[in-house]
């Protein structure tokens, strides 16, 4: 039997639009049993809510589902055993609804540093927290003249909180291993008990360079649960703020990647368009970020008047200087040098932890929920998501300008699809259950809520796509040397606020 | 190729915005704050080493803009540094989550005297949407104390320089 078969064998739950099937005890031992055969089906998330785990999963050509199981005594067979990216997942689950994963792969602590005044804040009896925070525990590595480089969580640069342990033999990582959690905002459990409209601003603030694409993600679920119909304008619109985020994005990874190469013209270069693109969001929808642009039911406000005159000539100013900029990519050895074979992931190991995004697209890995699942606008729409299979940091920089030669296509194409038309509709409040997935620059979002009668949320979890990238960073950069890790860390440019919630 | 466009760039006109205006009354009320508490003046410069406490990444972004060539922070003898044993300024952001708490207290310690704390962004500010979380404390305030509130979601490149030339002019009285 297949895993996605094993998954069909259970009682579908009316979950939208994708199904949730409640698999029993056996069942759920019978899936895990068919994941160890069957490699095709991709384990895209795992989270739970009191007395329940679900997991997520995408099998090629078939689509999303979901299948959960009740956690009677408190636990679960655990999947890491049979796909790796559940590891983390597992641990979160620890942390914060207090299920154990039984046979898991690693039981240590996760997002729970212990300094919380409960410890699975998230169960429906919290346990109160008396014990010290604990020191934490890393992997040992053993050889000769090993020795330890920690870092952070406080970082030389301006980015997120983290700890990184390197195991180091001369100057080459034998071992990275990465300590998040720090900031762990408790996002998930803010969001219960408010209404979808309500707890969109959470969604918006999982991880502020994609709250587009996650406000996206979560509106597709709350509609989905509620069966509303979103007008073909707000569609467009949400397209085009999405694009723009991509493309910001883009342009500030593809100069903070030549930075950390000490390549710094083509991050000045790039930040001057990239601030033509965040000036021309903030005329045309009010916020630099678009934060809160995206709401359940459409979007918050129409294209304000100048904004599409103001796309049109941030895009303009993209297209003129980018050829140019590829070249100056191109021709500089020095550069090259750095980036290329530098922080090589290989396609089978993407495949194992089923990434997506820049980092699945620049290791063979042919996933892009707008062409692979093809939510509206996108259906229809001419444009290309390239896949290269080198896997090194020079492949993410090529994926991420092919993305913005593409996005500027997209982009086009949808102001001119532009009609006039409504952009919001109110959503009724009732009962019901959804499935939201939206492609960010760095990979799929995926949202779920489950709402109760009065149509406030019983349930939700918010995936960022970093959950399965940030693995694999640490097998990118094994064997490298330690000054290439900033190199190699920024070709991924994980979330570090998306995955500690 | 490389050369001839960083040649062309001399003899063009610079990107940069002009500087925005310290915002009325923002200065004068720093400077009373500075007379009060008796503390050392730094000078025409200020090193700066921003701390995240929780953000969304949202605030890093815009302070990440600063940076720019288009907001050009240097030129206004502002710059970040990589550690805060170099630095005046912590600029802080996010609500201040409980699993960031002694690393703020640690890097604050770090950080030499005469220096000021700058809270950056709404959640900074007071935890902002975080507010009442089993996991935030709500705000920097709560662990230190702030010289200066810098709001926003995220506060925009304008809105941080404007903050922080108001602490540089503050200096000069
Ligand atoms: S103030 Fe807004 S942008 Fe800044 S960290 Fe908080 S939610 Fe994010």
């Amino acid at each position: 039997m297949s895993g996605y078969q094993a998954i069909l064998a259970g009682a579908a739950q009316g979950c939208r639009p994708y199904e949730r099937y409640l698999l029993s005890h056996g069942q759920w031992l019978g899936l895990r049993a068919a994941l160890r055969d069957d490699p095709a089906l991709a384990l895209l998330g795992l989270w739970a809510e009191p007395g329940f785990v679900h997991a997520a999963f995408h099998q090629p050509g078939m689509g999303v589902l979901l299948a959960s199981l009740a956690a009677s005594q408190g636990g679960f067979p655990a999947l890491s055993p049979v796909r790796a990216g559940a590891v983390r997942f597992e641990r979160m689950i620890h942390d914060l609804w207090g299920l154990r994963a039984e046979g898991a792969e690693d039981t240590r602590p996760w997002l729970d540093h212990g300094r919380w005044a409960a410890s699975a804040p998230m169960a429906s009896r919290p346990l109160p927290n008396t014990e010290p925070p604990p020191q934490p525990e890393f992997l040992p590595v053993e050889g000769d003249g090993v020795h330890q480089i920690p870092v952070g969580p406080v970082h030389a640069g301006i980015i997120e909180p983290g700890h990184f342990r390197f195991h180091v033999q001369g100057e080459t990582i034998v071992r990275l291993e990465a300590r998040l959690g720090y900031l762990h905002k408790g996002t998930l459990g803010l969001m219960l008990g408010k209404s979808p409209r309500l707890a969109a601003r959470f969604a918006a603030r999982l991880s502020g360079d994609s709250t587009v694409a996650h406000g996206w993600a979560f509106a597709c679920a709350a509609e989905a649960a509620l069966g509303a119909v979103v007008p073909p304008r707000a569609l467009l619109l949400r397209g085009i703020a999405a694009e723009l985020e991509r493309l910001h994005n883009h342009l500030n990874d593809w100069g903070g990647i030549c930075n950390d190469a000490s390549f710094a013209f083509l991050q000045a270069r790039c930040g001057v368009l990239r601030e033509g693109v965040l000036r021309a969001a903030h005329i045309g929808f009010g916020h630099r970020l678009m934060m809160d642009y995206v709401v359940p039911g459409g979007v918050a406000r129409d294209l304000a008047p100048g904004g599409l005159e103001a796309i049109l000539v941030a895009l303009a100013a993209v297209a003129a200087e980018l050829p140019g900029l590829l070249q100056i990519y191109e021709s500089h050895a020095s550069l090259g040098d750095r980036v290329l074979t530098t922080g090589h992931v290989a396609p089978e190991l993407v495949a194992a932890f089923g990434a997506g995004g820049v980092v699945g697209r620049a290791s063979g890995r042919n996933f892009d929920a707008r062409k692979t699942l093809g939510y509206a606008p996108y259906p229809g729409l001419a444009f290309d998501s390239p896949v290269l299979d080198a896997g090194d940091v020079d492949a993410r920089v090529r994926v991420r300008v092919a993305e913005i030669e593409q996005g500027m296509l997209l982009l086009h194409s949808l102001l001119t699809r532009l009609a006039p038309g409504e952009w919001r509709v109110e959503l009724p409040q009732r009962g019901g259950e959804g499935v939201g997935v939206v492609e960010a620059f760095r990979g799929e979002a995926l949202h779920w809520l489950a709402l109760d009668d009065g149509g406030l949320i019983r349930a939700v979890f918010m995936r960022d796509a970093s959950w399965l990238q940030w693995p694999l960073l640490e097998a990118a950069v094994e064997g490298n040397i330690v000054a290439d890790f900033p190199l190699c860390n920024k070709s991924f440019n994980c979330s570090y606020s998306g995955v500690d919630l | 190729m490389l050369w001839p466009k960083l040649a062309k760039s001399l003899f063009s006109r610079p990107e940069t915005d002009p500087a925005p205006a310290v915002p009325l009354g923002a200065a004068e009320a720093l400077a009373a704050r500075f007379q009060a508490a008796a503390q050392t003046r730094l000078g025409r410069s200020l090193a700066i080493r921003q701390v995240d406490c929780g953000s969304c990444n949202g605030c890093e972004l815009e302070v990440n803009a600063l940076g720019n060539v288009v907001y050009d922070l240097e030129r206004f003898g502002l710059r970040f540094v990589a550690s805060p044993r170099h630095a005046d300024v912590l600029l802080v952001t996010g609500p201040l989550t409980r699993n960031m708490r002694e690393a703020l207290l640690r890097t604050w310690e770090c950080t030499p005297e005469p220096k000021w704390l700058v809270a950056a962004g709404d959640c900074a500010a007071d935890g902002g949407v975080f507010k009442g979380s089993y996991a935030v404390e709500g705000g920097i305030g709560r662990a230190l104390e702030v010289d200066l509130v810098i709001p926003g979601c995220p506060p925009t490149p304008t809105q941080l320089l404007e903050g922080l030339l108001a602490l540089l002019e503050a200096q000069k009285r």
